[in-house]
This record gives C-alpha cells, structure tokens and sequence, in this order.
C-alpha cells in the first residue's frame, strides 16, 4: 500500500482544485517511478522552478491577486495554485508538478511575468521533471475507456497513480464511486470499491452511474444547521472517515449571545409555568384575520399576547423592571417595549414593539410585520434592538410545549410560548370538549420577583387570553 | 420569455448531454447554443462554473445566453464597498453576486443581456467572438454604427458603452463573457454603481466609469429577444451548426448534477464579501448631539470581509472609555457588515448602566458607524 499517496490524496481535500486528468505516457512513466520509490524519506528533492505558462492573446504580464498555496504546503499536479488577473481575465493557474511549494516568487498585487518562475517546487530527486509542453490531449478512444471517461457530460477525475491502481486492478473507473473534490476519485474509493467485490456475485453493470458524492465539511463554513451528513458503515470494511475538527472563532452573533447570555448568568432564575386554554382566541383571531388583511396587515396571535402582557404589567408593573448593577435600586420602566425573539438565518435577535401600552392589537400587529420582515432581511436598526423591558418568545412556531427561557439583561422576566395543540379537555359541564391548549413558562429574577407576583400576573394574562372579551374591560 | 416549450427543450438536453452518441461525442457538431430559463443571478453563474468545470470542449463550443433580475454583479478581484452602493442594493433589494472572471462591475436586468462563450484554453479568443455580436447586431439592423475597442468594449456611435467583457481562463477551458444593454434602467444603474463609501483605500481592481446606453434608445423596436436570436444564428452560422437554442434548467440537477451547490457557494457572504482584497476604511464623520458637533475618526483594516484592525476616535469622556474599548474588542473579527455591527453594539448596551442619555449617544455612535458598511 502506498503510504506517500495517501499523504498527497488527504492534501487535495485542502487546496481548491479543478483540473482534467490526461492519459498521456509521461504522466504514467511518472507515476510508475514514484511508486518505486515510494518509501524513501522525501527530504532533500529537486527544485523546480515552475514558470508562468502562456495566458494567450500575446499577454506577457499579468498580476497575482491570490495565492491558493503558501510556502511549505504539499501540492498535487493539477492543484490550483493561485489566481492571476490580467486585462479583465481571471486565470486559475494549477501545478504541473506534485511537490512541495519551497518559494512564491510574487506577493499578491505584484506583476508577474510570462515565462519567470513563479513559484519554486521541491519534487523527488528520483522523478525527473514533467515535460514541458502542456498536458493537454484529446482522450483516446477504445480500451483508454477506463482511463478517461464521460458520463452525463462529467468527467472522471482521478490522480495518474489512482488511474493505475484502478487500471491493475481492472475497475472500471466509471463505477467507482469519487468521494473527493468535484466528484474525484481517491485512492481509499478504489480500495473501498475493491472491499464491495469481495463476495460480490454479479459483475458490474457497465452502465453505472456517478451517484452524487457524500457532501464534504472542508468547504463553505455557511450554515451551521445543514443536512445531516449520512455516513454508510458498512459491515466488513474498515470504516475511512476523513472529517477532522474544525476550531473558529466566534464573531459576530454568536458573540452577541456569548456576551448577553454569560451576563444573564448573574441573575437568579426561577420558572413558572401554566396552560393556556386558547380555543376563544383561535376563534377571534379567524374572524379578524380577514379585516386586518384588508388593511395589509398579517394577524398572528402574538399581538394578544403581546397586548395581554402590557396588561398584566400595568398591574404587576415590578416585571417590567431593571435592577441596577450594585442590586441597590429597582427602575420601574413607563413604557413597555416588549421584545418578540426572532429566528434570522444569522442566528437570534430581539427587537421590540415600543410603546405598546398605548398601542391597539392592530397598531402592534402593524409594527410586528415590520419588524419581521427587517429582521429577516438583516436590516434591523440599533433603535429597534435596544430598550426593550419584558420578552416573549414564542418557540411554538417551531415545535415544543414547556422551556426554560433565560432572561435578557437589563430585564428581570421573560415568557416563552409553546406550540398550540388540540388536546381533550373538561368543560364546566364536566363533558370532553376539543381545547385549543397552549402552554407558557416564565422566567424571572429572583432577586424581586418573588413566586406569587409571578404567578399572579400570569394567571391575568391567561384570563385576558381565555377570554378575549374581557380585555376591552381593560384596554387603554 | 420562450417557456412554453421549456420542458420539451430541457429534456432534450439531458438527453443530449446522456447520450454518447448525440450532441457532445459527435465530432461532426461544432457548437451548442444554450439558453437559461432562470432570471437568477446565482444559477446562472453557477451555470457558468459547471460548464467550465465538466465540459468537455475539445471539439465543441458553446454559448450560454441569460438574462437576470436586477443584480449588481462584481468582478473577481473587485471590493464592493468601492464599487456600489450597498445601501441602496438592500434598500431596493437588489442582488449582489461576485462572479469568478476578472474585470469591472456592471448592472444587470431583463433589459440586459448576458453571453458567455465557452471555448478550450486554446481556443480562447475575445476579439472573434465579439466580432461575432457586431456582426450579429449589423446584420439584424444595418445602420447601427457599432464597433469593438481595443479594451473589448463595444460601443454604439464610437461613445456610448453598450458591451462590456471579462473572462475566465482555467487549467483546460476558457469563458469570456459580456453583456449587451438593451432596455436597461439607467437611473437605477447609475445610482446603484455610485458608492458613498469615503476613505477606502485598497488593491481590488477598479471599475473604469463608462457612458452607457440601451440599444433601445437608437431603435424602439428592438427587443432582447430579438438580439438574443440574432446573436444565435450568427454564432451558428461561424461554427457550421443548426441555428438551434437549447433551454436549459439551472436548477435541475439530473442534466447538470452538482449545480446546486455551486449556486448555494455563489449565494454565501464568505464568497460575496468575503473574497475582497484586503483593504482599509480611514474616515471621519460628524455627529450632531444636542446642540454640539462631534468629530470622530474611524480607522479599519478588514481582511477576508472581516475587521482585522479597529480604531475608533472620540471625544473623550463623550462615552465611557470602557464601553468603546469593548465595542471595538467586540467589532474585531466581526464581519464588516451592518447587520453583525448592529447586532454586536446592541448587544453592549445590555451590559452597561442603564442610562438613557448613555444609550442615546451610544445608539447615535453606532448608526453612524453602520453607515460606513
């Protein structure tokens, strides 16, 4: 087993890549010699200064705008080593050797010339150095079918040394599934292809298709919530996992939540948690969806239980308190800006409903919409994110009943809804009835909130909600 | 636009690109004219990148006709702070894409058409296939005074730019692609590729302002898909194949597997802003507060899309010095981007006295700064 060409295959996972493999004798005479020497110490190779090739239309110079490679980094022939510009041409310029990158000739932004070395690379003493015309041929045709062949307009990648593995070993390199870059084909996917054979009964159909490959984690570090990758364990084969950690820092708004969530650590929570009976409500909030619509506006059910909080507080008005750094003094907050926690594709933000103890149901409902669609849009304002008093949270549009919601500092209390659900309930009559039943719990400072204002104030915004009517009693 | 027999044309082009013995094996066929159903700026490009990536061009060309909605779209190695106004492109949300061929930014939509010729290394030659589009636009309208330059521009009445190139060379194939104004909102292009962002200061290749105008202007009765046609039939006509435009799905996975995730990596920020050229904002701004002007002086290295360096300069004791020690500590490796600032300075503001006048000043300080993103 060749150890060296296992090291090379791990690098290509690392360096971005795309290139064509061409059967061409020189490449084979190349491979074939590296394997002879396989398990020699590669230490003191050749350097070999590889020139910048002809970019056509009689460009003589060009200028370097990134670097794929840095000093000290393996390369593989066909590797992409960095990116030229030159005359609104963007020129990917990949390696013609398989080494060690020793010297970049160039710093970005600096002219480089056609025909000057552009970066030095140490290779085997015993290789030899790669002719120097461009590799490029037209596939032949034939028995060469297992060397370079098209499928769907795809064209199968593999190193000279895999495709001679492949070609001992007579596999078809159309049937091999490629697990690396751009659907290449590895030196472990022959090997694992070779692995299935054994045992296999029927030949391989010669009309295999490439099956998509499993999805690598080395690039794009975008969305942390992506499909779960499968991976197939099979029974008799050693399991070739090449994930490896990935350590980043954390910026942006993971640290935001670092930052705000290590400060609610100080406080002292306690919960509180109830059922609500919303079946009312869900009536109510159907009649009026249509009239808000017409006015342009989307009714969820967030306004009642916004305006239900506001409610409450006038009441219990401690919630809606902040207790200075030293624990000394308590504010009480005038206005209720209540926060509403979002979801965005970057991660959590809170920006709240100003002012909502004069604002009607609709007038929140209005400034919701707004708010929802900066939110996801990723304009929200510094004025819309800050000053926020009390938060909700409703968790419910994603699923779960009961939570346990950590409070956001300079605040002392926060309420996280959970789903709706059609659960059987008894009436006064004693019968089942179909209840519309949602569940809510609380979180607040134990500093000064004690257990029964908590418990209170949640009882009146679950009357407020169990019975709408009763909030115009109240409604300012 | 020609969605009617979409379906009919894409299937066929999977059967084409399936089948050995049609289409691209035939050495008889020299070229194939394909068309994007899609208006989205991402898919197409990722269009682009797998032809580049999987087709074999040996003995066959091919040009690619799209068109897109409104999208700015910059070149390779371009810094789009210095390039256009973001703010407006979220204002009016109107796409940003950075494509993999160098050059300069342009502005598209459905009034401008996109062409992108695929050719081997060899094989790659600017100056023919623009020849190709005069001569398509002289044959579909004799009297239009239409020339290329020596900066493969092409002009209309030897003033106004009405085609602009760039191009992508790889280890074995090429592309060079351009565009071609016909009924294009100039107002909106103007403004858009107009930025407001002062003090920078990098290596990203600049844009060369030009004059532009549509087609359209010179003569209302031409269409985009009347150019799109002309363009194909003398594309057909120089590579001896049916004048035959092929529709293709950017979106379909079965006729080009893996254009997905090329769309979804054209889509990310690390490859949108993250690609830009290291650079540095160096500005200063006036904040009016209550009857008082403040100077503040910014300073900023961002790398990668991030802000490596930061250094804000303000009255001193106008916020306590260890809230904008902290803002700044927070900001560096932060994105450079309004959303993550806006989110990271609101954050702050949780952790500090609770202090309207301080939040006032604070919030006043931060909208300012957003603005520089």
């Amino acid at each position: 087993v060749c150890i060296h060409r296992v090291r090379s295959c791990s690098s290509i996972h690392f360096i971005k890549s795309k290139y064509v493999c061409v059967f061409d004798k020189s490449a084979l005479k190349f491979s074939h010699q590296r394997r002879l020497f396989r398990t020699s110490a590669v230490s003191c190779g050749q350097i070999v200064q590889f020139k910048l090739s002809d970019i056509g239309e009689g460009i003589t110079e060009v200028t370097v705008k990134e670097w794929y490679i840095k000093e000290g980094d393996s390369v593989s022939q066909f590797d992409s080593i960095c990116e030229v510009q030159s005359d609104k041409a963007s020129v990917t310029i990949t390696s013609r050797y398989d080494g060690i990158i020793r010297k970049l000739h160039y710093n970005l932004d600096e002219i480089a010339y056609v025909g000057k070395p552009l970066v030095d690379i140490e290779i085997d003493a015993s290789k030899g150095v790669a002719p120097e015309e461009d590799v490029v041929e037209t596939p032949p045709m034939s028995h060469e079918e297992h060397t370079h062949q098209e499928i769907k307009g795809h064209k199968t990648l593999a190193t000279p040394a895999v495709r001679r593995l492949a070609m001992e070993n007579n596999i078809k390199l159309s049937e091999v599934v490629g697990t690396g870059k751009d659907n290449r084909i590895l030196k472990e996917d022959i090997l694992n292809y070779l692995a299935k054979q054994t045992g296999a009964i029927l030949p391989p159909s010669p009309k295999a298709e490439i099956i998509p490959p499993l999805p690598k984690s080395e690039t794009v570090p975008a969305a942390p919530k992506d499909k779960a990758r499968k991976i197939p364990v099979p029974v008799s084969r050693p399991i070739v996992f090449s994930g490896k950690d990935k350590t980043e820092p954390i910026t942006g708004f993971h640290k935001a939540m670092v930052k705000t969530m290590s400060a609610a650590l100080k406080i002292p929570h306690f919960g509180y948690c109830d059922e609500i009976d919303l079946t009312q409500l869900v009536q109510l909030r159907e009649e009026l969806k249509p009239l808000a619509q017409i006015r342009g506006v989307k009714l969820s059910f967030m306004p009642f239980f916004i305006k239900a909080a506001s409610l409450g507080l006038l009441q219990y008005p401690i919630l809606n308190a902040s207790l200075d750094e030293s624990c000394q003094n308590v504010t009480y907050k005038a206005l209720h800006n209540i926060g509403v926690a979002m979801d965005t594709e970057q991660g959590l933000i809170v920006p709240n409903v100003k002012n909502v103890q004069v604002c009607s149901v609709f007038e929140i409902a209005s400034e919701l919409n707004r708010l929802q669609s900066l939110g996801s849009a990723g304009q929200l304002g510094t004025n819309d994110l800050t000053g926020g008093t009390f938060t909700l949270s409703n968790i419910g549009t994603i699923g779960g009943t009961y939570a346990k919601p950590v409070i956001l500092p300079p605040e002392v209390a926060i309420g996280a809804l959970g789903k709706i659900q059609v659960l059987p309930r008894f009436n006064g009559k004693g019968e089942v009835f179909k209840a519309q039943i949602m569940n809510v719990s609380w979180s607040a400072d134990h500093r000064i909130i004690d257990g029964a204002t908590m418990a209170r104030f949640s009882n009146l915004w679950k009357s407020y909600l169990e019975n709408p009517a009763s909030m115009l009693l109240d409604l300012k | 636009m020609v969605l009617q027999s979409s379906l009919k044309n894409c299937l066929q082009l999977s059967c084409v690109l399936r089948t050995p013995k049609a289409g691209f094996r035939s050495t008889t066929s020299g070229g194939l004219i394909i068309q994007s159903v899609s208006n989205d700026v991402y898919q197409n490009l990722a269009v682009e990148d797998w032809i580049h990536d999987h087709m074999n061009l040996e003995n066959r060309q091919v040009l690619f006709l799209w068109r897109n909605s409104p999208a700015v779209v910059i070149g390779r190695h371009q810094n789009p702070w210095q390039e256009c106004n973001l703010r407006l492109l979220r204002q009016k949300n109107i796409k940003l894409a950075r494509r993999r061929s160098g050059g300069g930014t342009v502005y598209h939509d459905l009034g401008n058409i996109n062409l992108t010729f695929f050719t081997t290394r060899k094989k790659y030659e600017r100056m023919e296939n623009l020849k190709v589009v005069v001569k398509a636009l002289k044959a579909l309208r004799p009297q239009l005074d239409v020339h290329v330059t020596d900066r493969y521009d092409i002009l209309l009445g030897r003033q106004y730019k009405i085609s602009g190139t760039a191009a992508k060379l790889g280890r074995t194939t090429a592309y060079h692609h351009c565009t071609l104004l016909c009924n294009a909102d100039k107002f909106v292009l103007s403004s858009v590729l107009k930025s407001p962002y002062k003090g920078l200061k990098s290596n990203a290749t600049p844009s060369v302002p030009a004059s532009v105008k549509n087609l359209f202007e010179e003569d209302p009765s031409l269409t985009c898909e009347m150019l799109l046609d002309a363009i194909a039939e003398e594309y057909a006509k120089q590579h001896h194949i049916d004048h035959h435009i092929t529709l293709i799905n950017p979106a379909d996975e079965a006729v080009l597997p893996g254009i997905n995730k090329k769309t979804k990596e054209l889509q990310t920020w690390e490859w949108v802003y993250g690609k830009t050229p290291k650079f540095s904002v160096s500005t200063c701004f006036n904040m009016v507060y209550k009857d008082s002007v403040l100077d503040v002086k910014v300073d900023m290295d961002v790398k990668h899309g991030r802000i490596e360096v930061c250094d804000i300069d303000l009255p001193e004791q106008w916020l306590p010095p260890a809230l904008c020690s902290e803002l700044v500590k927070s900001l560096t490796g932060s994105k450079f981007c309004p959303n993550e600032t806006t989110t990271l300075a609101t954050t702050l503001l949780r952790v500090c006295p609770q202090d309207d006048e301080l939040h006032r000043r604070w919030n006043l300080l931060c909208e300012n700064m957003i603005m520089l993103m």
